[in-house]
């Protein structure tokens, strides 16, 4: 079918239960550009993009884009040839285009042609622990760990003028929490510029999944951001699923989305207690960070896990609950959600947390739009975006289309907003997952999942931080040919450095803890 | 404010404190008095994420928590390495951390004691052997600093995290 009126690309719907996804082969450079604009026109997102080297399949190497539209994905492939392979720079188009072909070129060693002043050719994930012409995800690039580990200079963009200065701070930050550079170019307190480099937590899983075994990838995708470990592992198994085409059974379907909303909630309990926490109620910390316990501890008891790693499998689930397990789960909504409710009351009705959270790290709908924001963080500027829930033209995957979720938006944009939206979906999870222990339906839990050589599916899931994607190709032997995971936070990470302009360098730790992005879901 | 001061009268402690003691009553008091014995003060923990996955941090974070209240059984964790004497150390150390954690572990005063955390970071199971040595990894934390003591998990439970916390003051 024709999705766009000025391109002629002919897109086959992918089958299986999975969110809405349409694939589709651009023929040149030229018409995967006209594909990004008629996204861009219709309103639509960058959702992920990475290369591959098909070169050992005797083709040459090929780039996947998948964009967002409001119907559902698109994803889109253009080949390239063996001999200097090249695609039209994306980000004048989607500015969050920039890092993902960065790191794509890092990878795979295919460039971009044009773009804004010439490119950014800046590395990414590249630091100088290999050579910048050696590129790992290349088929003959073997597991090298004996290159000299030099760490490189980065350009940070310099900014001048009387009384400006720089704060840098990182890799290590003060706090348990990952590794990352953030540049802070301040006057006075007031931040002027904040320019972020990542990458510190790259350890080539993509490589690492090159040959492997599905069910060894789904290890591997569990813990490309462990705080995300289901909304990857149901991801993957979603695309692995449609390379081999065969559908999970109803029971398989509604135990995952039952581990996905724990992990929603299990995440925002534990966001709500550092929002507390660093604007100094630490009343907060230690409340949320109980309620958070009792939550993993139920997980341990009935999953096996207190995060439920390695739980959602190609073809189902490794794990089943009974009726006792379902009526402890029940019950435990059910406490959790009079305890949040009330201490909503506290945090809404507090004037010293207030303070520090209204019209602080201010994102608009517009700019959320720009940067392809999904998730938690867009929907605090007002956008209703979440793959779970009901929109026009719109139908989300099973179980969620029989749950008739309610989407949470808070239209401040600002700390308050992303907040806001916490309290609101922790509700919602909590109505969810009682609506799916009462149906939850009988049958199977696991279906034998049989490898089709040359498969190739890509896996969309509302991870509690945002739109998770997953593509998966298998090679003629039915292993891991390619497997990308991107993590919302590729697009979350550049709408931080836009939230904090205008703020004061000391509101930062609490509006970076506001979004939460993840560090090791980006640098993989 | 009416509503936080009752929300914390009806809440009280719950730090788990005994009756009953039980197994994790016991561990905690253990380390309690062996933090007190061997160093005769508080010990303090910079942790540095090495490459992990974030999962490990999430459980280091928990024992934070009331449950395990961490800071009121004498050890606190620190902001810097300067200040610290334990690094907790979570992996696998990726090639991008190499010499941040080696300047980290510099800057470590005695006793310096380290802790690799996870199985990536101790390079032991299925994940460790997964997340070993690669182009952008050098794997386990011993194979970039000392390691006085290994908590495997994927992620350790916060309960071993104290147990491999206490195993390495009871080194020195």
């Amino acid at each position: 079918m024709y999705l766009f009126d000025d391109v002629p690309i002919n897109f086959t719907p992918q089958p299986g239960p999975g969110a809405p996804l349409w694939q589709g082969r651009t023929n040149d450079s030229e018409e995967l550009k006209d594909v990004a604009a008629a996204v861009h026109l219709a309103g639509g997102r960058i959702a992920a993009l990475w290369g591959s080297d098909c070169r050992a399949e005797g083709k040459g190497f090929r780039i996947d884009c998948v964009f967002g539209l409001n119907e559902g994905h698109v994803c889109v492939r253009l080949d390239l040839p063996e001999d200097a392979p090249a695609y039209p720079d994306l980000s004048g188009i989607f500015p969050a285009a920039n890092r993902m072909q960065r790191a794509t070129r890092d990878l795979v060693g295919i460039a971009t042609t044009g773009g804004p002043n010439g490119g950014d050719v800046r590395p990414w994930l590249r630091h100088g622990a290999w050579p910048a012409d050696w590129y790992p995800l290349r088929h003959d690039a073997g597991n090298h760990d004996g290159f000299s580990n030099e760490p490189s200079d980065y350009d940070f963009v310099p900014m001048g003028g009387e009384g400006a200065h720089e704060i840098p701070v990182g890799p290590i930050h003060a706090g348990i929490i990952e590794p990352g550079h953030f540049r802070f170019s301040v006057i006075g307190e007031r931040v002027l510029r904040l320019e972020q480099r990542l990458g510190y937590q790259h350890k080539g899983i993509e490589q690492r999944a090159i040959g492997a075994d599905i069910v060894t990838g789904a290890k591997l995708v569990g813990r490309v951001s462990g705080d995300s470990t289901c909304a990857f592992a149901w991801a993957y198994a979603a695309a692995v699923e449609a390379a081999c085409a065969i559908e999970p059974s109803p029971r398989a379907l509604a135990l995952r989305a039952v581990m996905l909303e724990r992990e929603r909630v299990a995440n925002h309990l534990g966001d709500l207690a550092m929002l507390g926490n660093d604007a100094a109620l630490s009343f907060g910390l230690s409340q949320f960070f109980r309620l958070k316990e009792d939550w993993v501890r139920l997980s341990a008891e009935f999953f096996g896990h207190r995060f439920m790693m390695d739980r959602i499998v190609p073809g189902g689930v490794a794990i089943d609950l009974d009726a006792r397990a379902l009526a402890a789960i029940v019950a435990q909504c059910e406490a959790i959600d009079r305890e949040v409710g009330e201490l909503r009351a506290i945090y809404d009705e507090h004037a010293g947390l207030q303070d520090r959270y209204l019209t602080t790290g201010i994102i608009d709908t517009a700019l959320a739009r720009e940067l392809s924001l999904t998730g938690m963080a867009a929907r605090a500027t007002g956008m209703i975006l979440d793959g779970r829930v009901y929109r026009q033209g719109y139908t989300p995957p099973a179980p969620y289309a029989e749950l008739g979720v309610r989407p949470a938006t808070d239209e401040r944009g600002d700390v308050a907003a992303r907040a806001a939206v916490r309290f609101d979906e922790v509700f919602e999870s909590l109505r969810l997952l009682r609506l799916l222990a009462a149906g939850m339906p009988a049958g199977e839990t696991r279906r034998e999942v049989a490898p089709v050589a040359g498969g190739n599916g890509v896996g969309v899931i509302e991870g509690w931080r945002g739109e998770v994607v997953v593509g998966v190709r298998l090679d003629a032997a039915g292993r891991l040919a390619r497997m990308h995971p991107h993590d919302p936070s590729w697009q979350a990470w550049p709408a931080l450095e836009h939230a904090v302009l205008k703020d004061i360098v000391p509101d930062f730790p609490l509006i970076n803890k506001s979004f939460n992005l993840s560090y090791a879901g980006q640098d993989i | 404010m009416i509503h936080l001061l009752k929300r914390i009268l009806r809440t009280g402690i719950v730090s788990e404190a005994p009756p009953p003691p039980g197994e994790m009553q016991r561990e905690m008091d253990r380390l309690q008095d062996e933090v007190l014995k061997i160093l005769g003060r508080a010990l303090t923990i910079r942790e540095v994420d090495a490459g992990s996955c974030n999962a490990c941090e999430l459980e280091i974070h928990a024992l934070n928590n009331p449950y395990y209240n961490i800071e009121g059984r004498s050890i606190k964790f620190v902001a810097s390495p300067r200040h610290a004497d334990m690094l907790l150390v979570t992996g696998p150390v990726t090639k991008n951390m190499e010499n941040a954690l080696k300047i980290a572990y510099d800057c470590t005063p005695d006793p310096k004691l380290v802790v690799a955390v996870g199985d990536c970071g101790c390079g032991c199971g299925e994940i460790g052997a997964l997340f070993g040595p690669n182009y952008a990894t050098c794997g386990a934390v011993e194979n970039v600093i000392p390691v006085d003591v290994r908590v495997p998990g994927c992620p350790p439970a916060p309960l071993a995290l104290m147990q491999g916390i206490l195993a390495a003051i009871k080194t020195r």
